[in-house]
């Protein structure tokens, strides 16, 4: 088949710069309600449950995992089913855990609910390390991933790709701040589902409708293995390990969490962890159909050729069925795609730095509100700097364990502090430290011995650490930390306001 | 009906009822999530054959248990939502009620 795929598209580049038109229109009206920090960083607390649904739903589907996974289940059929339910199971932790607790304790950041009845500087500063970190690898892994898909995409240079998409998340977040970062993530949220399920419908009307004809066709073409469970799991423990850094760490994503302080009560907040569920799962059972559909209606030999990762296959079955216009319109979703989950996680390494670091540590909790907005805008700045100079440094590296990296630090170092914090009356100052500081570098450390750095980055013949991911073992690690610190040290006063605690977590009084 | 301060709400029967409830039903589902994920991965692991074998035509087991992992943890959260958008919220209000200054 002939592709127009990494040449320059005009239809693709109309629907781009679209995209980005009504996106600046929408900063510039978010810029005029976005000055205090409740503002900057919540959204005034306006946004409802069903809106930030979709927007959570538009902060979690990465270009990635919409490619990538479209382009795992192509190559290597069942196996991409697997891969992609990881990614969901995360959300009912979210759900029965974290969401309503960390809506009613905290106020912008997840660091907030740790240090509510702590000692702030030290837990701020653990807990901003653990987000920044987090952040900066997740970013890292998106703006590599960034330039490269639009290289192969519209075909423009990766330096100027990762550029583009740097300046513009610049852009939503400096001026329009939450508002606007919210409205990039639901018009993304819509379009990707929407262009996702076109293109499901446009696939199954090749075979009648009828997923048995399209299932039998894939069998036909590369054998009855496609559709059973091949290489992915070959280790129990290390799918295990993964597994729970998938789950856990879903639930200790900073961009994610702070999504819970922009609507206005935890039932609310609740309701948004149901929509975006309901989303995330529909929009991975389709990515999961168009796989399928994009081996038997391009074929893996076309899929391969024009990138080994597969990462093609869904803009390439859109060109089969839909022709150059809907190849266009697909390449500017997944460029949406990229701008809104880059823009989540700036605010979300901004907020860390500006609200915990910079007014929580260095100006111990006192500062005017003027001076924390300034400070966010120049933490969004820097951090945004930051992540087009780790995009370009990184080019043409592997950089797929930096994802597992940040859901390994979001379980190990975020999730067991931020959960005991809510849920045990003895945890301390001492305890949540220690866990923070042990889940993180447990989990960097034992990441660069594993396979995934040891051997596919560093090229060694075999691992020092024998899991893919340290999940199982960091984690664990972390909540053992915290526990056996606590229990050997202390804190009256936390202790007597855990009732006071108690109380605003499953009430709400008080809540912000 | 007397108001109460916070303090002596902790201590309220009606307090501790519903703090036991929303423990308990957030463990039950905590935990069902975790048996129906890490099941999946368990029978990956442990038993490639079930998951291969055919239900009707190509059609392997696996497909159903895989899109079903999905589709059962979306329940899950709805089973949270609709408890807690019917007991949970009009326990929470009357609580509410019941505190004065």
């Amino acid at each position: 088949m002939q592709t127009v795929i990494g040449q320059t598209n005009p239809v693709a580049i109309f629907f781009f710069l679209l995209f980005v038109a009504v996106t600046l229109a929408i900063t510039y009206w978010a810029a005029k309600r976005t000055r205090t920090t409740k503002e900057f960083y919540a959204a005034g607390r306006n946004i409802t449950g069903f809106q930030n649904g979709l927007a959570l739903a538009g902060d979690y589907m990465s270009a990635a995992s919409f490619l990538g996974i479209a382009g795992l289940v192509s190559t290597k059929g069942y196996d991409g089913l697997i891969y992609s339910v990881g990614w969901l199971v995360g959300w009912p932790i979210i759900m029965f855990l974290i969401a309503e607790p960390l809506r009613n304790l905290g106020k912008y950041t997840f660091a907030d609910v740790v240090a509510y009845r702590l000692s702030q500087r030290p837990i701020r500063s653990a807990a901003a390390l653990g987000s920044i970190i987090t952040v900066l690898t997740y970013l890292t892994a998106q703006m590599v991933g960034a330039g490269t898909l639009i290289k192969l995409l519209f075909g423009l240079p990766y330096e100027v790709a990762v550029i583009i998409v740097g300046c513009l998340m610049i852009a939503y977040v400096l001026f329009g701040g939450m508002l606007a970062t919210t409205w990039v993530q639901i018009i993304k949220a819509v379009l990707l589902l929407g262009g996702a399920t076109l293109l499901v419908i446009l696939t199954l009307a090749q075979f009648g409708f009828n997923y048995g004809e399209l299932f039998g066709q894939a069998a036909q073409k590369y054998g009855d293995k496609f559709l059973e469970p091949g290489g992915l799991v070959t280790n129990p423990i290390d799918a295990f390990s993964l597994g729970l850094a998938l789950m856990f760490g879903t639930a200790g994503l900073p961009h994610i969490l702070m999504r819970f302080y922009t609507v206005p009560n935890a039932k609310e907040a609740r309701k948004s962890v149901f929509y975006a569920t309901g989303f995330i799962g529909y929009f991975y059972i389709l990515t999961f159909t168009i796989g399928f559909g994009a081996a038997v209606l391009v074929g893996q030999d076309i899929i391969k050729g024009i990138d080994k990762g597969g990462n093609m296959a869904a803009p390439l079955l859109a060109e089969v069925l839909g022709g150059n216009i809907f190849l266009g319109f697909l390449a500017a979703v997944a460029f949406a795609t990229i701008l809104a989950v880059v823009a989540g996680l700036t605010l979300a390494g901004a907020s860390a730095l500006s609200h915990d670091l910079y007014v929580g540590v260095i100006r111990k909790g006192v500062s005017a509100e003027k001076e924390e907005v300034k400070v966010a805008k120049i933490a969004t700045l820097i951090l945004g700097l930051t992540a087009i100079f780790l995009g370009i440094i990184f080019k043409g590296q592997n950089v797929a364990f930096m994802v597992g990296l940040a859901f390994a630090v979001a379980a190990s170092a975020n999730f067991p502090a931020l959960f005991m914090s809510i849920v045990w009356k003895r945890f301390t100052t001492q305890g949540a430290v220690s866990s923070i500081i042990t889940g993180l570098v447990l989990a960097t450390v034992l990441i660069i011995l594993s396979p995934t750095v040891w051997v596919d980055v560093f090229k060694n013949p075999s691992p020092i650490f024998p899991l893919k991911n340290p999940g199982l073992i960091s984690m664990t690690a972390a909540f053992i930390a915290g526990i056996i610190v606590s229990l050997a040290t202390r804190e009256p006063q936390a202790e007597a306001r855990f009732e006071e605690e108690k109380l605003r977590t499953y009430v709400g009084i008080g809540a912000e | 009906m007397t108001k109460k301060s916070a303090h002596e709400i902790l201590e309220d029967e009606e307090f501790r009822t519903l703090a036991r409830q929303k423990n308990l039903i957030s463990l039950i589902l905590t935990i069902l999530e975790l048996v129906i994920y890490f099941g999946f991965i368990s029978l990956i692991a442990f038993n490639k054959p079930f998951l291969a074998s055919k239900l009707s035509g190509s059609m392997t087991v696996g497909i159903p248990v895989g899109i079903g992992v999905i589709i059962l943890s979306w329940i899950l959260t709805g089973i949270y939502v609709n408890w807690a958008n019917k007991k949970y919220d009009r326990m929470v209000e009357n609580i509410k009620n019941r505190i004065g200054g």
